[in-house]
């Protein structure tokens, strides 16, 4: 060895810690080939709904989306966003300490997990919500990005050739958009569909900017038409019930979007001439406000349809003539004198959760029954 | 040259009279935050010894090679690597055989491949010549001494808890103080054996 050329003792080293390396990694590679298989298994989804044949071993959200079946998840299955929650009926042992933080008591005494954190082991019978079956992924085209005003965009995709969606009004989709900057991995985010379910072939959302958001910084400064995005759709419980009751909707900056759907879906089936609406938007000035004339249009146009833009903080330029002050103090006044309230009324309250909290309080203070207050909450 | 010591008494001092953590210091910082908490402590002296038991066996063998080969000198680099991968393959193992043990180790198994009583033990054995027995002996005697240490502190640190301890003190500052109390107590059985 000493005798050796410098150039070679030098290589000694680093070639020695490379090749004990390498046969670690390949004993790793083989140790994980043959304790991690677990063969042939079966998931048994909602009682035999559903029987998925899937190799064991890996986490359940994984090998439920290679199956077709895409429980939500914000974060991508990194255990950070507790979406991805599947009632288990089989024992897959007890509840890990990277799960709990994210269950509630009841949770955990029903056997929910988070299906990111959770291997399949063996056979297991599980409970999602039959709607997951309906979930999609779609390797969406950008058709149109458009401002509709100084922070929000609106992004409409094109979902490949001969592929359709199927969802109700209110629904969410999730939203990927690719490693940029200083973010270095694909981020999901959850928006709410804005274009009726009649568009089949196309989704429409809302986005707003969110300082320092990562697929709202996104979608504002780097997306481009043509460009492609993956969306997994459609998720979500939020809709309008088929009571006929009066509809009480509140919403503010990007909680246009259900509604927006939600109107022209009403206006295709013609629900609107004969269901009474009353749609509350709130804004701070004018700049915030969006839709305004199709909105006003449609008030007119249909004796049921009411709406009402709330700016709470109009600037003299805005020459506003509408209702002033914050969208709660507007819907109280409209909920003493304007609405009908012999009839029974329907909450849809879609915002941040302040937003929502504060209406949610109004109604109850008004009587509505919470049961009948139904909601999507920015998280 | 084999030191001349019987892997019993090895064991025994390994244990006691040369405690990795409270005559070493070897492995502290895991010590002090884990200790908080019992049950977690449990689960950490649990790995600590299941690992150092399996890495300084491996590690033994690695030397051996790296004698042979006349590298001696990659033996820290080497052994940081060991333990990493033996962690790992420790780890799938032990999912797959046995869920319960799985759960009580947690979230420390991985963590353990960072802790400095692990390579300091392989070090350890290779400055001290022990023969292969002698070394899993160690190795396991150690690792029996860390989670004794940690589980008496944390026992320890139980009724603290509910002393008058001055604010300025409170946390890791008494803790400190209580190890170096320990410590003391264990140089009492230092008398009883030697090991260099």
């Amino acid at each position: 060895m000493e005798n050796a050329p410098a150039i070679v003792q030098a290589l000694v080293a680093p070639l020695s810690i490379g090749l004990i390396s390498a046969v670690l990694g390949a004993l790793i590679t083989i140790t994980d080939r043959i304790v991690n298989n677990y063969g042939d298994l079966v998931i048994d989804i909602n009682s035999g709904k559903r029987k998925l044949e899937i190799k064991g071993g890996a986490p359940m959200l994984q090998t439920l989306a290679e199956s077709g079946i895409f429980v939500p998840s914000a974060c991508g299955g990194r255990g950070s966003c507790g979406a991805c929650k599947v009632k288990v009926k089989s024992d897959v042992g007890p509840h890990l300490p990277t799960e709990i933080p994210y269950l509630e008591k009841e949770e955990i005494e029903q056997n929910v997990r988070l299906s990111c954190q959770i291997k399949v082991k063996d056979n297991v019978e599980i409970e999602i919500p039959e709607a997951l079956f309906n979930v999609q992924e779609f390797d969406g085209v950008i058709e149109r990005v458009r401002d509709v005003t100084h922070d929000i965009k609106e992004v409409y995709v094109k979902l490949p050739e001969g592929k359709e969606i199927s969802f109700s009004c209110g629904q969410y989709g999730q939203i990927e958009v690719p490693p940029y900057g200083k973010v270095r991995a694909p981020t999901q985010r959850a928006y709410s569909m804005s274009s009726p379910p009649s568009d089949r072939n196309h989704l429409e959302f809302l986005v707003r900017l969110v300082p320092g958001g990562i697929v709202t910084t996104y979608v504002h400064e780097h997306l481009q038409e043509g460009q492609r995005m993956k969306v997994i759709a459609p998720f979500g419980e939020f809709g309008v019930k088929d009571t006929g009751a009066t509809m009480i909707c509140v919403a503010g900056g990007s909680g246009m979007a259900p509604f927006k759907g939600i109107f022209q879906h009403m206006i295709e089936t013609g629900e609107i001439e004969t269901r009474e609406v009353w749609y509350f938007f709130g804004a701070r000035t004018k700049a915030d406000m969006f839709y305004l004339d199709w909105l006003n249009e449609l008030d007119g146009e249909y004796e049921k349809f009411h709406f009402v833009p709330a700016l709470s903080e109009p600037q003299e330029e805005d020459e506003w003539t509408g209702p002033t002050g914050l969208i709660t103090e507007v819907l109280a006044s409209y909920l003493t004198d304007q609405i009908d309230r012999s009839s029974p009324l329907e909450g849809y309250l879609c915002g941040s959760p302040g937003m929502l909290d504060a209406c949610m309080a109004v109604m109850r203070k008004f009587d509505m029954s919470e049961d009948r207050i139904y909601f999507d909450k920015f998280a | 040259m084999t030191p001349a010591i019987t892997p019993f008494s090895l064991l025994f001092a390994s244990i006691f009279t040369s405690n990795i953590l409270l005559a070493n210091f070897l492995g502290m910082c895991s010590f002090i935050s884990i200790s908080k908490d019992m049950k977690s402590s449990n689960g950490l002296g649990l790995a600590v010894t299941m690992v150092l038991t399996v890495t300084t066996a491996v590690n033994w063998l690695i030397l051996q090679l790296l004698q042979t080969l006349g590298l001696v000198y990659l033996r820290y680099i080497v052994f940081i690597i060991v333990i990493a991968a033996v962690v790992q393959m420790l780890e799938m193992i032990i999912d797959r055989v046995s869920q319960t043990l799985y759960m009580n180790l947690g979230i420390f198994l991985p963590l353990i491949t960072v802790n400095c009583a692990i390579l300091g033990v392989s070090l350890f054995m290779e400055i001290r010549n022990y023969s292969f027995i002698q070394s899993v002996v160690y190795g396991l005697g150690s690792g029996l001494g860390w989670w004794l240490a940690i589980m008496a502190l944390s026992a320890i640190r139980k009724k603290v808890e509910k002393a008058p301890v001055p604010p300025g003190l409170k946390g890791a500052g008494i803790t400190m103080i209580i190890i170096g109390f320990m410590a003391m107590a264990f140089i009492g059985f230092g008398g009883m054996l030697q090991v260099q």
